[in-house]
């Protein structure tokens, strides 16, 4: 039954296939992509059900033993982030047709869509460090595709920095792995785990270290290579945006995670004492981008950055308590970013503008919005019981235990900020007099676009108020990647 | 032969950077591809070069080279043909729409 673990990649690769026949037969296409999501959500949720039961499923892939052949290891923390990330492709599912315009679903937005889920799935999924390389380009072109679709100027503008950073940062990874490959001789990352506290020369694995870092850290939008994510993902479609939001930089993260607790975790210092000040300093500066834009796109696209802090924090205090507090955040960060800019898109659809200074009073007309708005400012600010107050509460609890006080204050005070920002939407958008709406036919239109947005707040909201329910099995994992031997032996079989 | 290949790719490495600090477009795309054949070049130069030996262990094959970097190359060499193609496409695309071809004209962050 091993080759169940293939499935989160194999459906929705086959997906994009059937649904590139039908980029002219709209409807048909909109309900194939909603019941093969709905399909893969399904399975998704089995694969987790039975490693929940019965420990990791490893495949080698053509039945070469692990060190040799590429092979997929679906543990519970690559499985639930494949589950989080299904969740959310779902929601945008059922978003997209009433988000997009026909022109811009028949340019093969289904097709794209579903590789980049393949992309995102395979890179959680994946125990090959090159491999790893792959699963990023495939997810990397789908999201080239993504991010012009529409056409638009600001939009080509700003994907040729978006194509022009990820290029480079692949090929900064391509040769990583080949450093990595000359000094360790393999690619199994279980397999380089074990063989790296053999290398005498730790030197050269450092550099290797922190050139892996650089180039997740590119991805997941650490500060100071954060630069290039606010404008590229404020450009395209909400779907897309929020797509992008939710699982790109995630990757990034889970990247970090998985390298740092696995391979670089025998000389720990050097490393996490840089993440903690970069942790910082992520925070300090996408909120201080928030705080510092009227366009709510641009808004939101800032707050991802100190998200990522968030996680990076976990990461460097490096204790139990702490990665388990970065798997959940992590997790509530995919499903309530994805809530938000499908929110924002929402908002700017309805208003026809995304300056916040020409929104006013829009709770009138759209009451369910607003008070959507309103629950989805609160779990990301991680107001109590929303889900983000128990990640925090993880995070701060395991900074405190190691005495790091000043990343605690950063971290309560970029939190306030967070709120702030998002609040300010909240009243200068929502409040207010009642006035003419300016665009009074796209009512129901966006009436309808709420739902799947419902959907990923009730997740959201039941992840904080079932914390008891979750909490044993992220405590688990945090205690598994705190003892990367349980990996090395579960994949070697040892 | 090691060093041969390490300095040549290192200059591949260099002239890369070199024009992907420039304005023009084009010269930035022929950049990356500088770049993701430094890359490559590293690639093969990290499995070891060896003279007259064949990546394939067959019987009575005693010296062969290490086949895994030259399948890692050839994925690599794929996946950069697809992005040197998609980049030339979309930079025709955003110089024809935006009416220019320097990047620093192509900067904003106007409101749509």
């Amino acid at each position: 039954m091993s080759n169940l673990i293939s499935l989160p990649i194999i459906l929705p690769l086959l997906a994009g296939i059937i649904v590139a026949f039908f980029a002219n037969k709209l409807p048909l296409a909109r309900a194939i992509s909603k019941v093969i999501a709905l399909t893969n959500l399904a399975v998704t949720g089995f694969i987790l059900y039975r490693i929940y039961q019965n420990g990791p499923i490893i495949l080698e892939t053509g039945d070469w033993a692990a060190p040799y052949g590429i092979i997929l290891v679906g543990d519970m923390l690559s499985i639930t982030l494949a589950f989080t990330t299904n969740l959310v492709a779902v929601a945008c599912v059922f978003y997209a047709s009433k988000s997009l315009t026909e022109q811009q679903e028949s340019y093969y937005f289904y097709s794209f869509f579903f590789l980049l889920i393949t992309g995102v799935s395979g890179a959680f999924i994946t125990g090959d460090i090159f491999n790893l390389f792959v699963f990023f380009e495939v997810l990397l072109m789908a999201s080239y595709g993504l991010i012009v679709l529409g056409n638009g100027r600001a939009q080509l503008r700003e994907s040729m920095k978006y194509v022009l950073i990820n290029l480079f940062s692949s090929m900064v990874f391509v040769t990583t792995v080949s450093f990595l490959y000359s000094v360790v001789g393999t690619l199994n990352m279980a397999h380089i785990a074990e063989r790296v506290q053999e290398v005498d020369q730790q030197g050269i694995l450092t550099t290797i270290g922190i050139l892996l870092f650089f180039v997740f850290a590119t991805k997941a939008a650490v500060f100071p290579l954060y630069y290039w994510l606010p404008n590229s993902y404020s450009a395209p479609n909400p779907v897309v945006s929020a797509l992008f939001g939710a699982l790109l930089t995630k990757v990034g993260i889970y990247s970090i995670l998985r390298v740092f607790t696995l391979i670089f975790a025998w000389e720990a210092d050097l490393t996490h004492t840089l993440f903690i000040y970069l942790a910082a300093f992520t925070m300090i500066f996408g909120v201080i981008g928030a705080l510092s834009t009227n366009n709510i796109k641009l808004i939101m696209a800032y707050n991802i950055i100190p998200a990522v802090g968030f996680m990076i924090m976990g990461i460097g205090i490096f204790t139990e308590t702490s990665i388990s507090g970065t798997v959940y955040y992590l997790i509530h960060d995919m499903v309530i970013k994805a809530a938000f800019f499908l929110l924002i898109g929402v908002i700017v659809y309805a208003a026809g503008t995304s300056d916040l200074r020409k929104i006013k009073g829009l709770i009138h007309h759209y009451p369910v919005l607003g008070w959507f708005f309103f629950i989805a400012t609160l779990v990301l600010a991680g107001i109590p019981p929303f889900s983000g107050f128990i990640g925090k509460l993880l995070l701060i609890r395991g900074a405190l235990a190691q005495e790091e006080i000043l990343i605690v204050i950063v971290a309560l005070i970029s939190s306030l900020l967070i709120l702030f920002s998002m609040i300010r939407i909240f009243i200068q958008g929502f409040w207010g007099e009642k006035t003419q709406l300016a665009h009074p036919e796209r009512k129901q239109a966006a009436n309808k676009m709420t739902w799947p947005i419902g959907f990923l707040l009730s997740i959201s909201v039941l992840l904080g108020v079932g914390a008891e329910w979750f909490y044993p099995s992220v405590e688990w994992i945090g205690e598994y990647l705190m003892n990367p031997q349980i990996y090395i032996d579960s994949v070697l079989k040892e | 032969m090691e060093i041969v290949m390490a300095v040549l790719a290192g200059i591949l490495f260099t002239t890369a950077v070199y024009n992907l600090l420039q304005k023009q477009m084009l010269r930035i795309i022929i950049g990356t591809a500088l770049l993701s054949h430094g890359a490559h070049l590293f690639i093969l130069t990290m499995g070891e070069l060896k003279r007259d030996k064949p990546p394939i262990l067959s019987e009575g094959v005693e010296n062969y080279t290490d086949p895994l970097p030259q399948a890692l190359i050839l994925t690599s060499i794929v996946i950069s043909f697809g992005i040197t193609s998609l980049l030339l496409v979309l930079a025709y695309r955003t110089s024809k729409i935006n009416g220019t071809d320097n990047m620093e004209q192509l900067r904003g962050n106007d409101y749509e």
